[in-house]
């Protein structure tokens, strides 16, 4: 029972980083903080099996992450409000791209399956690697790799970007720039 | 000969963060972390601190109880 003060500190470091990732998976703040909530419950009964030391952080992503998917089979899925509460709230803290901007991006993200959504995120937000996604996922690591790259491709073709590497337009948004300037 | 072997060798045996399209210079990387950022960034919410601090009260309770 000495592990108590430090297993709440380190429960503490994770929660906003844990809480992106709720918002990320359930597409709304709302929900998100109902998840995190039973996460961090489930996490503070469970305590004693886990070993200090060991990643806490994907440790308590994967209780989050088996919440998610236990609450969704229960309840069925919901509509979800997909410009609503998120930009209300986002509007609060405009990030350096603009609001709008996020409103699109937001919206493209929900409209990935939720697999390939949960890999982008991990791997590109979250901070983890592929081997660490895929014990959380509960997936190979190949499969996660085949995800994450799957929702980048989509998220470029519905956002109309280009990849990587690239910080001038491509030919065709070049011409098109031309175009609408010209 | 040797060289090919070597070439195997050198190759990122595992997760390599550059070829996945999300690094520094991805637009899509970019977005991605600014959304996430968004909501990490927020100061916790005050109902998951008083959730923290009575799941610990109850512990310490039932501790005393048990000594």
């Amino acid at each position: 029972m000495q592990q108590s003060p430090s297993f709440k500190r380190e429960l503490l470091a994770t929660l906003p980083s844990l809480r992106a990732f709720a918002v990320s998976l359930s597409g709304r703040h709302d929900k998100a903080d109902d998840l995190v909530q039973d996460t961090m419950m489930k996490a503070w009964a469970k305590q004693d099996s886990f070993q200090m030391g060991t990643n806490i952080k994907a440790w308590l992503f994967t209780i989050l992450r088996n919440e998610f998917y236990s609450q969704m089979r229960k309840r069925g899925r919901e509509v979800q409000d997909t410009d609503g509460a998120f930009t209300e709230r986002l509007s609060v803290h405009p990030s350096q791209y603009g609001v709008l901007d996020m409103a699109d991006f937001k919206k493209a993200l929900d409209g990935l399956p939720p697999d390939q959504r949960e890999a982008i995120v991990l791997i590109g937000a979250s901070g983890f690697s592929y081997e660490e996604a895929a014990e959380i996922c509960k997936c190979a690591v190949g499969t996660m790799k085949s995800r994450v790259s799957r929702a980048r491709t989509r998220l470029q073709d519905v956002l109309k970007i280009s990849g990587e590497a690239d910080y001038g337009p491509d030919p065709v948004s070049a011409q098109v720039t031309t175009h609408t300037l010209g | 000969m040797k060289d090919k072997g070597k070439m195997i060798e050198t190759s990122a045996p595992r997760t390599r963060r550059t070829d996945d399209g999300l690094g520094p210079n991805s637009d899509i990387g970019a977005k991605l972390r600014a959304f996430y950022g968004a909501v990490q960034d927020q100061p916790i919410p005050d109902k998951f601190l008083d959730l923290l601090e009575k799941l610990d009260e109850v512990e310490r309770a039932g501790r005393r109880k048990d000594t």
